[in-house]
């Protein structure tokens, strides 16, 4: 099922938005039991939103995703609909109100079925830390599908929708898409508004799309990009051109296979991304190596800002306006109760971790220390972009790992995130598109980044490695 | 810096709002120990004038004209919340005085 065949399809009348969503549960039907994908489906309010798109296609309107089913990562807010972060703390919630990518979606004739599971909070690279339980990989059931959108990856690679939502904090869509052979799309901060997504980490959170194909999600992010009013951090312009670059190619263009981006990972991941560099110099472009040591020290900066925001956004869980609530004596010991109750280790682990790094004694030597490390990093990436304009790297050190491999260990969980973090500490941007496989004939994803705005050379440069994989 | 203690994390884990067992903390010491240490390639930087950056883009704020605008449903922002009374969000005592 692919998502641009669909909608021109709907809209041409060959077929029904109605039946699309129908078969589309149906696929939902045969494997969600085994891989726990969605975590609250509303087939009934699908199938009669669905029915709303044939209505308005029978009027003339031409939608680019006319009918096409579509997943949403359970952080972002659907009025009416359960909306839980993966947490016992949000159990039973519904938002008063819809995010701002959910509107755009369904403005555009998408049909969302549910919402898909996703780490607690999106606090982690497994989908294992959710409260309802680890999604499992649709092509192998004993590994992880990554995370923290997991559930987002999987709906896609499982074959019941063609396109998903996820978010990315600090790889949250490009792992996962490269664990389960997808398109992942980690946007510009600030091109997708994020007015209805659960904060994670505010100044690192993006919104992103899941595709099998470059060009379906160069469609979705289309969309759902462009300034929103009520999100302050929404860049002024509107959205960008994407999907009539998507054959631009790579002619001319100056490709930085990054060193520090692929150090220590697999062998057949370092094999795949001299491939893709070879290729992309095949297809034209001038390929050298680059070195930007400061990308080092990403993960030790990422892991005490993202704690340190984290730690302050969750402050709203505390058993009064929504969500859950265990009773205590006053008000002190119900809020205690609540978030005891309520959070589970990996987000107590954060909490902690942030409220220690804000803590005074501390915050110079962690906090403070970790925005400096942020502004050398930003600093060297603009060094190489003044180099080369896009950089070529591994998405992740590994193929999808077996479930319960990393969760006694925090931070070898952590470092699943080491080549994605550089981007969200940068606010720029970057896709992980599949090519080539590894152990098990699993599939590897190669990372392109680009600075802020690169999004539309990017996924042209992405079209050509999938190309060249045959897709 | 000296290894992250268990007193530093019971008193973190109040700060938090978060209740932790005995076996808990030790585990959660060990863990965010290792975590710490990890970070300590940051500490021994030296980045004296660097400047901090907070935000990718800098942060400016964004105002609107004041004019009454339609808000967010007060039965439904209502009907989540555990408990209401009077058309409020309703909480246990909060200091120790009698009713």
């Amino acid at each position: 099922m692919n998502a641009l065949e669909v909608a021109a399809s709907v809209r041409a009348g060959a077929t029904s938005a109605v039946a699309v969503v129908a078969e589309s549960l149906e696929r939902v039907a045969a494997r969600n039991e085994e891989l726990n994908v969605f975590v609250h489906l509303d087939a009934e309010g699908a199938l009669a939103a669905a029915a709303r798109v044939d209505e308005r296609v029978a009027t003339g309107e031409a939608m680019p995703l006319a009918g096409v089913p579509v997943a949403l990562k359970d952080n972002l807010c659907v009025r009416g609909q359960p909306t839980t972060a993966g947490s016992r703390i949000l159990a039973g919630w519904r938002p008063p109100y819809d995010a701002t990518v959910v509107e755009r979606l369904a403005a555009a004739g998408a049909v969302a079925l549910g919402k898909v599971n996703m780490d607690e909070f999106a606090m982690g690279s497994s989908t294992e830390t959710s409260a309802y339980g680890p999604t499992r990989n649709p092509l192998d059931p004993t590994r992880v599908p990554g995370g923290s959108s997991g559930g987002s990856a999987a709906a896609v690679a499982a074959g019941m929708v063609p396109v998903a939502l996820g978010s990315d904090t600090g790889g949250s869509i490009r792992q996962p898409a490269a664990l389960c052979g997808l398109v992942g799309v980690k946007p510009t901060y600030g091109l997708v508004s994020r007015y209805g997504l659960i904060a994670f980490a505010s100044s690192l959170d993006q919104i992103g799309p899941f595709a099998a194909t470059v060009a379906e999600a160069a469609l979705v992010l289309q969309v759902i990009a462009g300034h929103d009013p009520l999100d302050t951090t929404s860049l002024p312009e509107p959205a960008p051109e994407l999907s009539a670059h998507l054959d631009d190619g790579v002619a001319g263009r100056r490709v930085g296979l990054c060193r520090e981006l692929v150090e220590g990972a697999e062998p057949e991941v370092v094999a795949s991304v001299h491939r893709a560099a070879e290729v992309l110099a095949g297809a034209g472009a001038t390929v050298e190596e680059v070195s930007i040591p400061e990308l080092k020290l990403g993960l030790s900066a990422y892991y005490l800002i993202a704690p340190a925001e984290a730690s302050s956004n969750l402050a709203r869980y505390d058993g009064v306006r929504y969500g859950l609530r265990v009773d205590g004596a006053d008000v002190e010991a119900m809020n205690v109760a609540t978030r005891t109750v309520g959070f589970g280790d990996e987000v107590k682990r954060r909490v902690m971790l942030g409220t220690y790094a804000l803590s005074a004694g501390y915050y110079d030597a962690y906090y403070g220390q970790a925005l400096k490390v942020r502004t050398r990093m930003i600093e060297a990436f603009a060094r190489a972009y003044a180099r080369v304009d896009t950089l070529l790297g591994a998405t992740a050190p590994s193929v999808a790992f077996a479930l319960g491999a990393k969760t006694k260990d925090p931070l070898a969980m952590y470092l699943s995130d080491v080549f994605t973090i550089p981007t969200n500490l940068a606010g720029e941007a970057a896709v992980s598109v599949p090519f080539g496989t590894g152990e098990a004939g699993l599939p590897i994803g190669v990372q392109l980044l680009g600075p802020a705005r690169s999004e539309a050379r990017l996924l042209a440069a992405a079209r050509v490695l999938e190309a060249e994989a045959g897709r | 810096m000296a290894r992250l203690s268990r007193d530093e994390v019971a008193k973190v884990a109040r700060l938090a709002r978060i209740e932790l067992d005995e076996v808990e903390l030790e585990r959660f010491t060990d863990q965010l120990a290792q975590v710490l240490e990890h970070a300590a390639d940051l500490e021994a930087l030296d980045l004296a004038g660097v400047a901090p950056t907070a935000h990718p883009h800098g942060l400016v704020n964004v105002v609107r004209d004041d004019e009454v605008r339609a808000s967010l449903d007060r039965a439904e922002v209502l009907a989540q919340a555990p408990d209401v009374a009077e058309d409020r969000f309703a909480v246990p005592r909060i200091i120790g005085e009698a009713p």
